[in-house]
């Protein structure tokens, strides 16, 4: 008995302090839950472990797709919601939702032609939108040899891969294809999975990458970074200005100065813009957050807007270093704006700016 | 005299309390142990209601329509259509493939370890096989990825492939325009190994069955092993043995993530076994995370997944009968 009660009382004397930190810790870090989109899954994971330190938000993401996401800010299970397809202005409105963009990301077309260097191959929209209809079938094609006189081409059969698993990159992908091409536009269309008229689907950008890794004759397109990261070899490509660019960061710099954002939802649309050295396959990424959260969320949005705030200011370079292109300092001021004036909590009070 | 008595008096019964069996102890344990029981069949029939349920909204639309449409397009907009007819043929014909390439080497297996293999090596042959079905599917798939795929891309379709597509009547089979070597052939080849354990170790169990004494009567009449596995074993197991593929024919019937890595992933209907498909399963694993609740495509994937709960409980139902009599 006597013992019991000695180890009681030092049990709550070392008990006592632990949860005087523990209440010190919770005051200061505050965890905020997100789910969606695959395609910037890497910068919001470097800015997560960044902003644990600098802004004392825990972020907790899960990549498990747009839809998903989208489905579980609908349902309210989460903080926030990312997607890289925007939703329409009538979506928003039907689930109570502000979108907001946070970097923007270009997808790049990575070759398997042994011989051919990074960045030598030139394709024409109107090349690539054949090559993916199927209606060219090998390298040796007159059409292609016309705009790539300079280097030698491997006699091949091309080999197309694409995304088995529906994803925002294969949204991006067919959109610049419907954009460029007609006879897509009425086939298989922009989504994120189509009908592809031929080819192979392999699983994730790893899979893809893979498959093209493989297969001699292959091509493919990934996100930049991926490619990047993975040296893997990607083309040129002509532009709406009827250019020949390179997939590197000043001509996505270049699409993403023409980006008009003056639409609702901040839907901006990069996919194919004028410009000398735009790379035309660009588009933004972007996040849900209810604009009337439930009780017990309010507090989990607020901190959701104070993590983009601190991201907005000090997450550009490390966006950058991921291949990401940061939105500009203009938009940033409009989210915030937008923020003030349409998040309310349960009572409608503003929740943005946050007080303290 | 006496002592007879007393020793009869010890084997009567003890009249003493006993406890008695309705305790709450027992009614406790009692109905732990039911409800477990029916837990099982509660889950099973939780799972056909959610997925018909799911399913509802295409089977409303497309009726039985669904099931011979070749057309999935999840587009959204008038283009949006969905029809399970790839997706079903490519399951059927990967698993019947894997089968057609699995039973022969299976009862290779079964032959070897029962009539040839001396006995110190039938026990770690045994154990192999049966390891070997333990593997997790996910490592069938990137070894299949990564060794099967260009192995079929470089040593069968780029060494044999016009040779076989040139072959009368039956080159059609093989004549493809698809040379990254994810097909519905590497599919079924991954399969293949994936459900020859099952079928190995099945065909063993029941060989062994066959009384010795038919065996060695065929044997004391001057038979050649052969005619005794041929005319004897086989007669005696075949239905055992047709349970056994049965069993390994569901197996592959819902395999996804082996089949997702190498069959190429295209919602096409394939005009050769070099061709890309796909299958129900890897279809619903590819296109789940990003549907919308609610929307016509995630009940599309319901109504596959539906039908492929309907074509596995058929095949499952099937071998289970055909076994009945090993089962019992």
């Amino acid at each position: 008995m006597n013992r019991r009660t000695l180890l009681l009382g030092t049990g709550a004397a070392l008990a006592a302090p632990i949860v005087l930190t523990h209440r010190v810790a919770l005051a200061q870090q505050a965890t905020i839950t997100g789910a969606g989109a695959t395609f910037p899954r890497p910068v919001y994971e470097r800015w997560g472990t960044q902003a644990r330190e600098a802004a004392g938000i825990q972020l907790n993401y899960q990549s498990i797709g747009s839809g998903g996401g989208i489905n579980q800010i609908t349902n309210r299970t989460v903080d926030f919601g990312a997607t890289d397809a925007p939703l329409s202005a009538d979506q928003l409105r039907e689930r109570n939702l502000l979108q907001f963009p946070t970097v923007m990301g270009s997808v790049v077309l990575i070759v398997n032609l042994p011989g051919v260097a990074d960045n030598a191959l030139r394709l024409t929209p109107e090349l690539v939108a054949d090559i993916f209809l199927g209606k060219i079938t090998r390298w040796s094609d007159a059409r292609i040899a016309e705009t790539n006189r300079e280097i030698r081409i491997p006699n091949l059969p091309i080999s197309v891969a694409y995304r088995a698993d529906a994803s925002g990159t294969t949204s991006v992908f067919t959109n610049y294809l419907s954009r460029v091409s007609t006879e897509w536009q009425q086939g298989p269309g922009a989504g994120t999975s189509v009908r592809w008229p031929v080819g192979n689907g392999a699983r994730g950008n790893e899979g893809v990458s893979n498959a093209i890794r493989n297969t001699p004759g292959a091509i493919g397109y990934t996100e930049n970074a991926y490619a990047t990261v993975n040296r893997l070899i990607t083309t040129q490509l002509r532009n709406k200005a009827g250019r020949f660019v390179q997939p590197v960061m000043a001509s996505f710099q270049a699409a993403a100065a023409q980006a008009d954002w003056n639409r609702p939802g901040f839907a901006a649309d990069l996919i194919d813009l004028n410009g000398e050295n735009t790379w035309p396959i660009v588009a933004p990424t972007f996040i849900l957050l209810p604009t009337n959260p439930v009780a017990d969320r309010v507090a989990g949005s607020r901190a959701t807007m104070r993590f983009f705030d601190w991201a907005f200011r000090s997450g550009a370079q490390a966006a950058t270093s991921l291949e990401y292109i940061p939105v500009p300092g203009t938009v940033h001021d409009a989210v915030r704006a937008a923020w003030a004036e349409q998040v309310r909590g349960p009572g409608g009070e503003r929740l943005w700016p946050v007080a303290g | 005299m006496q002592q007879t008595v007393a020793a009869t008096s010890t084997q009567a019964p003890p009249t003493g309390e006993r406890i008695r069996a309705s305790s709450l102890g027992d009614r406790i344990f009692e109905g732990l142990c039911t409800g477990a029981g029916y837990l099982v069949l509660l889950t099973l029939g939780a799972i056909i209601v959610t997925l018909f349920v799911g399913a509802l909204p295409a089977f409303e639309r497309y009726g039985a329509g669904f099931i011979w449409s070749t057309e999935w397009n999840p587009v959204e907009d008038h283009r949006e259509a969905y029809g399970g007819a790839v997706a079903i043929f490519g399951t059927i014909v990967s698993a019947i493939l894997a089968i057609v390439f699995a039973v022969p080497v299976a009862f290779g297996i079964a032959f070897y370890l029962t009539e040839l293999a001396p006995s110190w090596l039938k026990r770690p042959v045994g154990t192999a096989i049966e390891l070997l079905a333990a593997v997790p599917s996910i490592i069938y798939g990137m070894w299949g990825l990564f060794v099967v795929v260009p192995f079929v891309q470089m040593n069968i379709q780029l060494t044999f492939g016009e040779a076989l597509a040139a072959l009368p009547l039956v080159g059609f089979i093989f004549e493809t325009t698809n040379f990254a070597g994810t097909s519905l052939f590497t599919a079924s080849l991954v399969l293949a190994i994936m459900i020859l354990p099952f079928i190995a170790a099945t065909m063993r169990d029941v060989f062994e069955q066959v009384p010795p004494v038919y065996k060695e009567s065929a044997y004391g009449v001057g038979a050649t092993r052969w005619e005794v596995v041929s005319k004897v074993v086989i007669p005696y197991t075949r239905i055992s043995v047709v349970g056994g593929i049965m069993l390994g024919l569901g197996r592959a019937l819902g395999e996804t993530m082996a089949v997702t890595f190498v069959i190429g992933n295209a919602n096409r209907m394939p005009n050769s076994i070099f061709d890309a498909s796909t299958t129900i399963a890897s279809v619903v694993a590819m296109e789940f995370p990003e549907s919308l609740a609610g929307s016509l495509k995630q009940s599309s994937l319901f109504a596959l997944g539906f039908l492929l709960f309907l074509i596995s409980f058929i095949v499952l139902a099937t071998s289970r009968w055909l076994l009945r009599s090993r089962l019992k």
